[in-house]
């Protein structure tokens, strides 16, 4: 660091010897070697930032703009996987058939009931486990780490056992409802039922992450708080309400935004818990999620066409979402 | 600002610094752009799947394959390796189609990063035939390949209009019903393979009704059969055209040979004959295992599925017997793409691989049932049985079945058809949909997926 900012700061007179006295007088040469080591400074103080920037934005280019780019230009095309240069130009069609396309309606209404009942009991689990988490507990690390142990697991393998024990004839959870005297429950043929297994799922995944975001938020709230609610005679559950909940105002929005992403972009889950081959998301659709409608247009049905006008729709509700979002917080923080 | 006050000595060398690490920083972001770009050209060219001459002068062939499609097992890439010292043979195998097709499709179009030799499933062939021909070389051209060498069905669906042969047919799949012996006896049925034949010759309508009959005997314990999705699939493998007419046209809504068939799973649903599962799902493996099901439209590797899921005590206690009309589940072609290095010597390969004796053998090892008629009097198939089977002749019924399977129009988009109409449509009625409901349900997702 010291070195940076001498160099950054030595070349602003254009000299470089501020450690000589005027008297003895430099040699031309050294000195016009200096002044050149100092433009290379200069110029390095000036780019060298940039450079080390680059790699990401060459890879965000590659990656992230020129397919997005791309995609918006597919999606005005009829185009099939099978021929992927091969574009015939049908304007925006792909969009305005969206309006009447109930499955792409279907999808929507789907992850967002999806969302809604993953995500709230998700945060409030965490809510929960973050608070026990914050006494004094024997093996605390142990617990912390084992919170997130599901985040450390892949969808995949998750999913597969879920499905295992989501089974209509040999699921471990029917079977233990049919001990308490439930009729077995089909998880994977109606909606509700589906919906809320695959909910179940991201529920476990996530509840662990969340836990230790809040956790790291409540252990940051300063303890005189506490103290001086205790003395006012504020019970714990009053101490939770008027203390813990407010100082972690910033963090419960930070995870809801997180939540609400990670909620439209659904896909794992859903696909592998169709019991069908497809991408369906079940005999009627019941849980298919508008990324795994987005994939079955693509890649199962090749319509690259079609798929890429469901991908600008998607993420045209993402912006509708966090503009909606941007509202919420700015009124919250206004009132706080 | 401390450095500042250092000699001017000190302060050069340590002005060198930012250098190095600038010419390192340079250095780095000049080989990780560059090493990106050339990852984007460069696919798959040059490692040794591309196919080039390896040092000792052996030329290697690779071939791209799915599944467990077993040319490595049997022993047959050692074997050619031996008659020709100058090959050398390299496999690259993706487990499942799913994945392995879409990667075919992607390195097709853009011509980049193909095999010298690429294996196509049945279920796409007809979409590669249509669209990528131009991409394969015609095998028909090649030295010692013969049409009437393959079963004139198996032949045709490799083949383009114009007459192009994009691939040698490997193994098919022809129909036969396995059926549990002990659970027919305890159900009043007979066990002998010949009278059970009998009592659906030449009609599914008397396949549903000998189901009848089991369930009345049998009651809840155990289905007829196992899936409604395997008796649609049967029904439709046997009829000639069933979701594309001959000139390529989809005409799955008005053919009436598939609303037949929907309507007969449908009313086998309604009944209860069949299972509410899906095929490969692990519930249905369950069943498999649970003996919860006396008949399966079977395909000889079907037996081999069987062996897998099933208790110990299952064995020998199923038969084969002949189903009411044949068809064809599952087999596989060898192509040989034009853009490959070796093409000359990856096509002599693949009419070595596809010829009656390598198949026979593949057979015996594999169970994948050859589709050059010539292996059928081979000792491998004429003599061949199976541990669920017991002594039953699977090979001589098999045989039999294949050379009765109708040359049926096949199109591009047949999996998407029929997985609608199992898996959006007659897997409905075994929950309690009525057919129609199914019906509406299972076309709808079906027209949304075909339209473009």
């Amino acid at each position: 660091m010291a070195t940076r900012s001498d160099i950054a700061a030595s070349p602003v007179k254009g000299g470089a010897a501020p450690g000589r006295t005027p008297g003895s007088r430099p040699v031309d040469k050294d000195d016009r070697r200096r002044t050149k080591l100092s433009r290379r400074w200069q110029r390095d103080a000036r780019w060298s930032p940039y450079a080390f920037v680059a790699p990401f934005f060459l890879l965000f280019a590659a990656f992230g703009l020129f397919p997005l780019i791309y995609t918006g230009w597919a999606s005005l095309h009829q185009v099939e996987l099978t021929a992927p240069t091969d574009m015939t130009w049908v304007g925006l069609k792909n969009y305005t058939r969206i309006f009447d396309d109930d499955f792409f309606w279907n999808a929507a209404r789907n992850t967002l009931t999806i969302g809604v009942i993953s995500t709230v009991p998700q945060l409030m689990i965490a809510m929960g486990i973050a608070h026990i988490l914050n006494y004094k507990l024997r093996a605390s690390t142990f617990w912390r780490v084992a919170m997130l142990a599901p985040y450390a697991t892949s969808i995949a393998a998750a999913t597969l056992v879920f499905v295992l024990l989501f089974g209509r004839d040999y699921g471990m959870i029917n079977w233990a409802l049919g001990a308490v005297g439930v009729d077995p429950i089909g998880w994977q043929d109606d909606k509700w039922p589906g919906q809320i297994a695959v909910s179940t799922i991201i529920i476990w995944r996530w509840t662990g992450y969340n836990a230790l975001i809040y956790l790291a938020a409540m252990q940051a709230i300063p303890q005189d708080l506490y103290e001086s609610a205790a003395l006012d005679g504020a019970s714990r559950w009053r101490q939770f309400l008027h203390v813990t909940l407010p100082s972690l105002r910033p963090t419960i929005l930070f995870t809801v935004v997180v939540s609400t992403i990670g909620a439209s972009q659904v896909f794992g889950e859903p696909l592998l818990f169709d019991p069908n081959k497809g991408a369906s998301g079940g005999a009627e659709h019941q849980f298919q999620t508008l990324g795994l409608y987005l994939y079955e247009q693509g890649w199962v049905n090749q319509h690259l066409g079609r798929a890429s006008a469901i991908a600008w729709a998607m993420f045209a509700i993402l912006i509708v979402i966090g503009i909606i979002n941007q509202l919420i917080s700015r009124r919250l923080r206004a009132s706080s | 600002m401390r450095a500042r006050t250092l000699p001017l000595t000190r302060q050069r060398s340590g002005g060198g610094k930012p250098f190095a690490r600038k010419a390192l920083a340079v250095a780095a972001v000049v080989s990780l752009g560059t090493g990106l770009l050339a990852g984007c050209a460069d696919d798959g060219g040059d490692d040794s799947s591309g196919g080039s001459s390896s040092g000792e002068g052996k030329t290697t062939i690779t071939l791209g394959l799915f599944g467990t499609m077993g040319f490595k097992e049997a022993g047959l890439y050692a074997e050619y390796e031996k008659l020709n010292p100058d090959i050398k043979i390299e496999e690259n195998v993706v487990e499942r189609n799913e994945n392995y097709y879409p990667a075919l499709v992607n390195h097709l179009t853009t011509n980049s990063g193909l095999m010298d030799v690429q294996a196509v499933e049945v279920a796409n062939i007809a979409e590669v035939v249509g669209t990528q021909a131009d991409k394969f070389t015609d095998m028909s051209k090649v030295e010692g390949v013969k049409k009437d060498g393959w079963l004139p069905w198996k032949w045709e669906q490799a083949t383009t209009k114009d007459g192009q042969t994009i691939g040698l047919g490997t193994d098919v799949g022809p129909m036969a019903i396995c059926y549990r012996k002990d659970l027919f006896e305890k159900a009043g049925l007979p066990s002998d393979r010949e009278q059970v034949g009998k009592l659906w010759a030449g009609d599914w309508n008397k396949f549903i009704a000998t189901g009848e009959k089991y369930k009345k005997a049998a009651g809840k314990d155990t289905f007829f059969m196992d899936s409604p999705g395997g008796l649609l699939n049967a029904v439709l493998s046997s009829e000639k055209e069933k979701f594309y007419d001959a000139s390529g046209q989809v005409i799955y809504k008005t053919n009436p040979a598939v609303k037949a068939a929907f309507d007969l799973t449908a009313e086998a649903a309604e009944k209860g004959l069949v299972q509410s599962q899906t095929q490969f799902q692990p519930a249905w493996d369950t069943t498999i295992a649970n003996s919860k099901f006396a008949t399966v439209a079977c395909p000889p590797w079907m037996l081999g599925y069987i062996k897998g899921k099933s208790k110990a005590d299952a064995a020998g206690k199923w038969d084969v017997a002949v189903a009411p009309k044949s068809g064809n589940w599952g087999g596989s072609f060898l192509g040989v793409p034009k853009s490959g290095k070796n093409v000359e010597e990856a096509q002599k390969l693949v009419a070595w691989l596809t010829a009656p004796e390598q198949q026979a053998k593949l057979f015996k090892v594999q169970g994948s049932f050859p589709s050059a008629p010539a292996a059928y009097s081979s000792p491998e198939v004429t003599g061949a049985t199976n541990e669920m089977t017991g002594d039953a002749p699977i090979g001589e019924i098999f045989s039999e079945a294949a050379k009765q399977i109708p040359v049926q129009v096949i199109g591009p988009k047949d999996q998407i058809i029929q997985q609608g109409l199992t898996d959006n449509g007659v897997i409905l009625v075994t929950k309690g949909k009525s057919a129609k409901e199914a019906w509406e349900t299972a076309t709808k997702t079906i027209d949304n997926n075909l339209d473009q």
